[in-house]
């Protein structure tokens, strides 16, 4: 049985069907990468997924539970987690009590205060942050900025990670390192969706890539079905050329 | 670490003879003086109650003087069929549903809709039982029971006091951090797993049902009240002033703030008659330019300048 399981999924903004009619399935502990051109609708795919928005028909089920009626908190409280592609941390906090909240509102049921200090401190550990603990959040760099979100995420103690972007505007020797941390959140045991641009980290990080295009969905399979598929070299690299110039 | 301790203690000390001084005003100051401080007194409740929701989350709430005059209409109601005590924490409470009930369709709105709809709250209410007390009492306004000065000053005080250790109490629990997350980032908050609404209806009624309880002891002080006095938009603005200008984010900014702005009412009031809304006027904007962080932020800045590096935490 699929983590995660999305039947007939729908939006519409005014006319513009955002996300179409999309089926999908995560199955446990893999890294789907999921791709497409802007405004292909892979945040909006993600939006509906994680109750940011309700889908106008369809229905998401999470390890075999309808979450379609669902609001953010409980979503994130069942162990689905995510970060946001233009990153939403808590500035005038520490870096620290960002994790802090995750943790402490995050799982199922009542957390003692001493575990989540340390669910909190771990975490941060975990993507490298720990130095950073004590300074306030807006001072972090952009790269670790996405860190600090992913290790908010984590601290929730997710079973399905949804990473939104978190390689863009980040320089190589950052995308590198924020491959690594992918691999490192999969090795946990914790199955990963993430959409990206940055072609190099899709092909080696995900075992399985899923492509959006005007809200549909037009491909799916390994990087290397989906590299040498003929619609997806037309429709997305072929924007992905322009687009790229601008 | 030792640091920390000692310097906790001297706060703890000089909170404590503060508060013995005060409780024990009504023993040797003047009448005048005792009203003045009950004055003080329930300024620093409203503020601090305000600064307890709208501080960290940032939804502005001009309902004040609404939660206010509840607490006063309950005492006028109630106030000659049950005895002081029992009569606050009735206003307290019809505060607390009062605000939840609001809470629940209002707190939806973002921005300036909230601090609209909070502030129409007011006037809605002033309207209603102005209405009610025309058509079906027959009558506009009614006597409350009067209770001596010392009585309203000490009710005030402990008022105050189960205030500040709840504000206390709720800043250092996780709540208190999820507040502040909320006036950071709402939709992050709710993703993180905060039940962002519920956090904040309940906040909200808690901060109301002081300001409930507040007008509920201040309202034998009045002996005479109507819709109009019980809801002085008033008492809306002057914590939202008072909070601004002591400083929001420290607990004992709204505290300070609503001491030097009582004062200051009751000093300019008997000296400039007239133009103490203007002068008054003149301080907020001066204060809200120059001092970003109230007074306390001031005062903080002020004194990091003088000390120097070695007494700067970082
Ligand atoms: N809240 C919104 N209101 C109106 N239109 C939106 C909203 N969010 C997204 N859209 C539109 O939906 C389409 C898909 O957007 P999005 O999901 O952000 O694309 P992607 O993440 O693939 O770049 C775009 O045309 C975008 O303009
Ligand atoms: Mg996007």
């Amino acid at each position: 049985m699929p983590i995660l399981e999305g039947r007939g999924v729908t939006r519409y903004f005014g006319g513009l069907a955002a996300v179409s009619d999309v089926d999908f399935q995560v199955e446990q502990g893999e890294v789907l990468g999921l791709i497409g051109p802007n405004g292909a609708g892979k945040t909006t795919l993600f939006n509906l997924i994680s109750a940011a928005l309700s889908p106008r028909s369809g229905s998401i089920t999470f390890r075999g539970k309808e979450i379609t009626d669902l609001k953010p908190y409980q979503i994130c409280r069942m162990g689905l987690a995510r970060t946001f592609q233009t990153v939403k941390i808590f500035g005038n906090m520490s870096v620290l009590d960002n994790v802090l909240l995750g943790a402490f509102f995050g799982g199922e049921g009542r957390i003692a205060s001493a575990d989540a200090a340390e669910a909190a401190a771990s975490a941060l550990e975990f993507v490298g942050l720990a130095e950073a603990a004590a300074i306030p959040a807006r001072d972090l760099t952009l790269a670790n900025q996405k860190r600090l979100e992913v290790a908010r995420a984590l601290a929730t103690r997710p079973e399905l990670l949804l990473l939104d972007e978190m390689m863009e505007g980040l320089n190589p020797t950052e995308v590198n390192r924020a491959m690594g941390l992918v691999k490192m959140i999969q090795d946990k045991g914790i199955t990963v969706v993430m959409i990206e641009h940055v072609m190099k980290a899709i092909m080696s990080v995900c075992g399985r890539i899923m492509v959006l295009h005007h809200g549909a969905k037009i491909a799916e399979g390994t990087p290397q079905e989906v590299s040498t598929n003929r619609t997806v070299i037309e429709v997305y690299f072929g924007e992905r050329a322009d687009a790229s110039d601008s | 670490m030792k640091k920390t301790t000692s310097k906790r203690m001297f706060t703890f000390g000089l909170v404590l003879l503060i508060l013995v001084l005060a409780a024990c005003a009504p023993l040797y100051a003047p009448v005048y003086t005792v009203i003045l401080l009950t004055s003080i007194l329930m300024y620093m409740t409203i503020a601090v109650s305000w600064a307890l929701f709208s501080g960290p989350t940032g939804y502005i709430s001009l309902a004040s003087a609404a939660f206010f005059g509840a607490g006063i209409y309950t005492s006028a109601i109630l106030g000659k069929a049950l005895p002081l005590p029992l009569v606050i924490v009735v206003g307290a409470l019809a505060s607390f549903c009062l605000a939840l009930l609001v809470g629940a369709l209002t707190l939806r709105l973002k921005g300036i809709y909230f601090v609209m709809f909070t502030f129409g709250l007011v006037e809605l209410l002033l309207h209603f039982i102005l209405w009610w007390e025309v058509t079906i009492c027959g009558t506009t306004g009614r006597v409350v029971p009067p209770a001596g000065n010392a009585t309203v000053f000490y009710a005030m005080l402990i008022i105050l006091v189960i205030l500040v250790l709840t504000v206390f109490i709720i800043r250092r629990s996780r709540y208190g951090l999820a507040l502040f997350s909320i006036g950071e980032n709402e939709e992050a908050a709710a993703h993180a797993g905060v039940h962002v609404t519920v956090l904040k209806i309940i906040i909200f009624a808690v901060s109301a049902l002081f300001m409930g309880a507040a007008g509920a002891a201040m309202a034998t002080r009045w002996t005479y009240i109507d819709p109009r006095i019980a809801f002085n938009p008033l008492i809306s603005f002057m914590p939202v002033l008072m909070a601004i200008f002591g400083g929001i984010r420290p607990l004992y900014g709204p505290i300070i703030g609503a001491a030097i702005f009582t004062y200051l009412e009751e000093f300019l009031i008997t000296r400039f008659p007239y133009y103490y809304m203007l002068i008054f006027g003149i301080i907020m904007v001066v204060a809200i330019l120059y001092m970003p962080d109230g007074l306390v932020g001031l005062i903080q800045r002020l004194w990091k300048g003088i000390s120097g590096r070695k007494h700067a935490d970082t």
